[in-house]
């Protein structure tokens, strides 16, 4: 077509859908512009556009006058820019090299361009009628997808989503002569079904805030954060001061302004700290907070020496292993797995059908943890992080009684004389024998005896952690590496890889299609960053956009913020999953060149709740080096009022985004859908306008970018969220299967049920059979085999290790490369100055929120009693002790207990329950809420952080992992009258 | 006659996931739904669906159990004789609804409900309780928030003649909550017994070169006042469970047999379920 019948067809589109939809009409009201699109080469040809309170008028060529121009580089590419389809590859192209140019003031430019593109947008139609004035949308959450019912702007109701006749996907397993097929819907977790409270919370931000007693351009007073009011203030105000102070720090150096989020976010490939978050920052350039893969830790540290799985942060693979253990196990032994908390209940389903098959089930926790109760089973329960004798103890009995498979260890292991030396206690003098670990467990000898028996005569699964491969539980603590290094051994010695031997606790390993491709939230969505996310595996390729890269190479390890704040300086290593070695990398703060911080963006997360030693935060938030503080969020949470800007940010109901249930992609644990019994990606409708003046982080951080003169490169041109979502579509396989009109008025799609001979093969049985790695699983990189290419394990020998070549290479006392017994936890037999503290927390994953998530004040969560308790008022977290020690302390059911140690003290609900080893307290470590009876970071808290309790000292010295379990404590009743005060290691 | 509603709830199945209380959370607060419920308050402890918890046994033999509780629309109930103006009304379909206008100040009827299942709503001064979701059901649905949400088949809805329930309820089993005040329920319960009833368990070892083991296969036998009344093999572990014992029985005889030997004990039973500790088997 002719350019100037096409620039002419501009201005007509525009009419013609302002008269259509009223919302296109009173966009075109809210700026007035004169537009020019032109040529370069050309420049007597054009087109101009006039918009006058939302009146239209145009003109052909030049105009004298105009605010913003679009300049082609020449006819043929304004043509094939301004005709459908429109090939986006085509636009980057245009963009990166120049072919393409905005002028004029950035925000009305990216205004003008995102009017244009709502010419398409403006004709899609969101949700199903239900009739009565009902819209059916769906969502996405941590929990899982949900639909959300919503009448005259408000949201009255969320469900799970259950399929139709239309949805295909739905596997079976036959097994030991019966046929297991999963429920046709999708099951959310407690956290994913309590939203529409958390939605309508009171604790949401409904308004930018300034700390009264802020003054950037006087007195900032910083030592008062946590403890001023905020008063309201306009979004045009917060952005302006956020904007100023972004432009003050960054002419102070590289590296002064440092950046953190929380370990999740809400769901949605977009909204993610992985995509909007990160393509802002890399635009400014930001000293990054260095988590440590703190669900993970002895898995990462130590068990990946043994048999690499380093993209799997040091976990195993879980490829089809519920169909395995459902056709081959006789025994699962959980241990330290607890996965009926927090992750959804499908997997519950999985493992009743495990029940019903008659398989047996051992539970090893010092805690009846909440799959344990229901599953029923023998329950062993050791001392606190003491597992890793006792599974020396089964390898003894294994050795001695003839109970593992030597064919494997003598063909696909190294290092085992040396293990049997050390177990034999032929090196050391100690043989590990059931009675040796029974001094130390406190497990009786007969009790492992018989466990190591039934192991090593029946077929069995190690469930190892939450998911039965990893996260949580004993592997985050003081002997975390020496366990984790255990389960990994224990797996060696019985034949990993054997049908009906394997890991998992039915958890994962579902037999859904592995291979069509939706991108996992991790491949950082329109990030562009191919540094900090798995952008390059597949997303950068399929849906075109433009790269970011952040200038500054600055570093803090986040658990280690306080101390480099307040003492200027700390030290970490960097996680870092693509080699086993990579670990070993130490870095500094400040870094060469690099300034220190002096204004920090906080994006969610509660770290008093959620990091070990909270305390040290209040210091550091109030610290005088730290001269600006933002805080942007969803809800006021504990660590809000520690900032002098809130900007109020809206949740995934109030915008667009696309997600897959439970899809996180390659380096945060690929193929993590596993967990569900069908891949299920959704829509993420915007459901309802966003409440008060909270907006979306996009738009957020896309206003701030205006501001910065960045926003046409932010926004690529002033690409809507809702324009995202369509690119994020186009670029899945999705697209080949639903069109786009239909995907967004339903909202789900369920990817269909492959064939069974098409499957996905077991995991670990390659290395088993000695075949070539088939498993769908990118990693190792090719440089990584040190043999031939998809031959061995990650591994210098290419062999399981059972001294570990690697550890060879360092010198860490923490981790010798034989996985000797070291009591490292907190003991008053060995640190006297802790005899005060005779009990033991334990603070695992909560059951009911998701970290903080879902933990607000007013969440329907708050009224589960095994979650929070009500008293006077307010909802006090529960903390489980054991009959005899509550007994001992006059303790019931409900009443106020107050868990103590030198570094924090903590406020909880008492449940009296014989589900406890005694000497044991069990308090879930992820409380949205702080509050501090008195000063920040000095007294007792009420809103239940009792990771303050935790040790800030790290899993191993050359790494910064945390040990967040089994610290020394006392518990008392709570009388109400605070005289706590925190001793040196808090300050 | 009229088909009427009816809930089934399995004891066994449920492990406190939480989803129905946040499905009945998430239904009513914030809702009205005229004719059948105001709004439930968003904070405030109104659990008009609430999960009991029980623990039986203890440390280290001990069971956790949870059941559902909620109005159970009973046929003949202390609520609708507790209000004045008709405020309660029974529809022929079962449901109890409390009409949230008449029913506006008459604590008494909260008062009325022996269950606790009805809660006091402070700012509207009304009785609420769970409807039975009968604004859903009258829509259409064929079952009630709390079983969509539950994703291990805990409840089951049903609508069926009163005979048929009578019925299902002698074949299955089912029995209702504190059936002595007569109150008639509809909402039945599957495996009550294991919040109701009590196990007794222990641990059984050998002694074999003096070494102690874990006495697997051993025959245990329970009888009271000289009649069996359980019988149980103890496992891989030693460990034998003989359920659903009367709180409060006693006169209990226990016997061990098992090839390294026998033991015997005798014990009277509390409120609580008794572990029995470790039980070495004595050769003779
Ligand atoms: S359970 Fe209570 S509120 Fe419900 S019908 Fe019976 S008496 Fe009335
Ligand atoms: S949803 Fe089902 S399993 Fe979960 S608490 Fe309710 S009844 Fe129990």
């Amino acid at each position: 077509m002719n350019l100037s019948i096409l620039l002419w067809g501009i201005p007509q589109a525009m009419r013609v859908a302002a008269r259509v939809y009223p919302d296109y009409a009173e966009r075109l009201k809210e700026r007035d512009v004169v537009a020019q699109i032109k040529l370069r080469d050309e420049p007597e040809v054009g087109r101009w556009i006039k918009l006058d309170n939302g009146r239209i008028s145009t003109g052909k060529g030049i105009h004298a006058n105009p605010d913003i121009a679009v300049v082609f580089k020449n006819e043929a590419l304004a043509k094939s820019f301004l005709t459908p389809p429109f090939d986006q590859m085509e636009r980057i192209d245009a963009a990166k090299n120049f072919k393409i140019l905005l002028e004029g003031p950035d925000d009305l430019a990216i205004w003008f361009l995102a009017t244009l593109s709502r010419l398409e947008s403006v004709y899609w139609k969101a949700g199903t009628d239900m009739g009565n004035g009902v819209t059916r949308y769906t969502n996405g959450t941590n929990g899982g997808p949900l639909f959300v019912y919503v009448k005259d702007g408000k949201i009255i109701r969320t469900t799970p989503i259950d399929f139709t006749d239309e949805d295909e996907g739905t596997w079976s397993i036959t097994a030991r002569g019966r046929t297991f097929s999963p429920p046709r819907r999708m099951t959310l977790a407690a956290h994913g079904a309590c939203q529409k409270s958390m939605v309508y919370s009171k604790d949401r931000l409904l308004y930018p805030m300034k700390r009264v007693d802020f003054d950037p351009d006087g007195e900032r007073n910083p030592q008062n954060r946590g403890i001023s009011e905020f008063e309201r203030i306009s979004w045009n105000e917060a952005l302006d001061i956020v904007a100023s102070e972004i432009r003050r720090a960054k002419a102070v150096g590289p590296g002064a302004i440092a950046v953190d989020h929380g370990s999740h976010h809400q769901w949605g490939n977009l909204g993610h700290y992985l995509c909007a978050f990160n393509r802002f920052w890399n635009l400014i350039g930001v000293t990054k907070l260095m988590h440590s893969p703190d669900s993970w830790e002895g898995w990462f540290w130590g068990a990946m020496h043994h048999w690499g799985n380093s993209a799997r942060l040091g976990c195993p693979e879980f490829y089809g292993t519920v169909e395995d253990c459902l056709k081959e196990a006789e025994m699962i032994v959980f241990w330290s797995s607890d996965p009926d908390s927090t992750y959804g209940f499908e997997g519950t389903q999985r493992r009743e059908w495990a029940r019903e098959l008659g398989i047996k089930m051992v539970h090893i926790d010092p805690f009846l943890n909440h799959t344990a109760a229901h599953l029923g089973g023998k329950w062993i329960a050791p001392r606190p992080q003491t597992d890793a004798a006792l599974a020396q103890a089964l390898c003894h009995v294994w050795i001695t009684e003839g109970l593992y498979d030597k064919d494997f260890v003598d063909d696909k292991t190294t290092g085992f004389d040396q293990w049997k030396a050390y177990i034999l206690g032929e090196s050391d003098g100690i043989a590990k024998t059931p009675e040796w670990q029974e001094a130390e467990t406190g497990v009786p000898a007969r009790d492992v005896r018989a466990l190591a028996r039934e192991w090593g005569t029946k077929k069995t699964y190690l469930g190892a952690g939450s998911w039965g491969a990893g996260v949580g539980g004993a592997c985050r603590g003081p002997t975390g590496m020496q366990w984790a290094r255990m389960m990994a051994i224990l797996g060696a010695m019985q034949g990993h890889g054997r049908p009906g031997y394997n890991f998992g606790n039915l958890q994962f390993g579902t037999p859904i299609d592995h291979n069509f491709y939706f991108p996992g939230y991790a491949e950082g969505g329109f990030s562009g960053d191919l540094a900090f996310s798995a952008n390059s595996a597949n997303n950068y390729q399929r849906m075109p956009h433009i790269v970011t890269m952040s200038t500054v190479r600055q570093s803090i390890p986040r658990m280690w913020f306080p101390e480099a704040i307040t003492q200027g300086k700390s030290f970490g290593y960097i996680t870092d999953v693509t080699t086993v070695q990579s670990q070993f990398f130490p870095f500094g703060y400040p870094s060469p060149g690099h300034v220190p911080v002096e204004m920090l963006y906080k994006y969610g997360s509660q770290l008093f709740g959620t990091m070990v030693g909270g305390n040290r935060w209040a210091r550091a938030y109030q610290h005088p080096s730290l001269k600006f503080i933002v805080n942007q969020s969803v809800w006021h949470e504990g660590e809000t009022p520690f900032s002098d800007i809130i900007l109020p940010a809206c949740t995934v109901f109030e915008k667009w985004d696309i997600g897959e249930t439970f899809n996180c992609g390659p380096g945060y644990v690929h193929h993590f859908y596993t967990m569900n019994n069908h891949r299920v990606i959704t829509m993420q409708h915007k459901c309802i306008e966003p409440l008060g003046e909270s907006k979306s982080d996009y738009d957020i951080f896309a206003a701030v970018s205006a501001k910065l003169g960045l926003g046409a490169v932010y926004t690529e041109g002033g690409t809507s969220e809702l324009d995202w979502v369509k690119r994020v579509f186009d670029s899945s396989d999705m697209a080949r299967h639903v069109s786009w009109r239909q995907f967004l008025k339903k909202g789900y799609w369920v990817v269909p049920a492959e064939k069974e001979q098409a499957r996905v093969p077991l995991a670990n049985n390659w290395y088993y059979e000695g075949r070539k790695k088939d498993t769908p699983d990118p990693y190792p990189l090719p440089s990584d085999y040190t043999g031939e290419y998809l031959k061995g394990l990650q591994t210098p020998s290419g062999k399981f290790e059972f001294v570990p070549t690697t550890l060879g290479r360092i010198d860490d006392p923490d981790r010798p490369p034989l996985n000797q017994y070291m009591p490292t936890y907190e003991n008053p037999e060995r640190n006297p100055e802790l005899e005060a503290f005779p009990l033991k927390l334990q603070t695992a994953h909560t059951r009911y929120a998701y970290h903080v998530m879902g933990d607000s004040t007013d969440s329907s969560l708050a009224d589960i009693r095994e979650h929070r308790v009500c008293k006077g008022g307010h909802y006090y977290l529960v903390a489980r002790i054991s009959s005899e020690d509550a007994e001992a302390r006059g303790i019931r059911d409900d009443d106020l207990i107050r868990l103590w140690n030198r570094r924090g003290s903590v406020v909880c609900a008492a449940q009296v329950t014989g589900r406890l080893r005694p000497g044991t307290v069990s308090a879930y470590s992820g409380s949205a809420q702080y509050r501090p009876v008195g000063e920040p970071g000095r007294s007792t808290d009420l809103g239940g952080c009792v990771n303050m309790l935790n040790t800030k000292e790290p899993i191993t010295k050359k790494g910064h992992g945390m040990k967040p379990n089994s610290v020394l404590i006392q518990v008392e009743k709570w009388t109400g009258a605070d005289d706590w005060q925190p001793t040196a290691e808090t300050v | 006659m009229a088909k009427k509603w009816n809930l089934i709830v399995d004891v066994a199945r449920c492990d406190n996931c939480r989803l129905c209380f946040l499905a009945v959370k998430d239904e009513y607060v914030g809702n009205d739904f005229p004719g059948y419920s105001a709004a439930q308050p968003a904070v405030g402890q109104h659990k008009w669906l609430d999960i009991r918890r029980k623990e039986r046994g203890a440390y280290p033999l001990v069971q956790a159990r949870f059941m559902p509780v909620m109005c159970n629309h009973c046929d003949d109930a202390p609520c609708i004789k507790a209000a004045t103006d008709g405020a309660v009304r029974k529809r022929p379909d079962g449901i109890v609804i409390i009409d949230p206008e008449k029913s506006k100040g008459q604590k008494k009827i909260a008062a009325a409900c022996p269950y606790g299942a009805i809660y006091w709503n402070e700012e509207k001064q009304i009785p609420q309780a769970w409807t039975f979701d009968a604004h859903l059901l009258d829509q259409g649905w064929t079952r009630t928030r709390a079983e969509q949400a539950c994703p291990l088949g805990v409840f089951r809805t049903i609508r069926v003649e009163d005979g048929e329930m009578m019925r299902i309820q002698a074949e299955e089993g089912l029995e209702v909550l504190r059936p002595e005040l007569g109150t008639r329920p509809r909402v039945f319960y599957k495996n009550l017994h294991l919040m109701t009833t009590c196990f007794v368990g222990g641990t059984v070892v050998r002694h074999s070169d003096g070494v102690e083991e874990c006495a697997a296969g051993v025959e245990v036998v329970l009888k009271q006042d000289g009649r069996e009344v359980g019988r149980a093999t103890t496992d891989t572990f030693g460990e034998f469970m003989i359920d659903g014992l009367e709180p409060g029985s006693s006169g209990y005889h226990l016997d061990l047999t098992g090839p390294s030997g026998r033991f015997s004990t005798r014990f009277d039973l509390g409120d609580e379920s008794p572990y029995l500790g470790v039980l070495p088997l004595a050769a003779g």
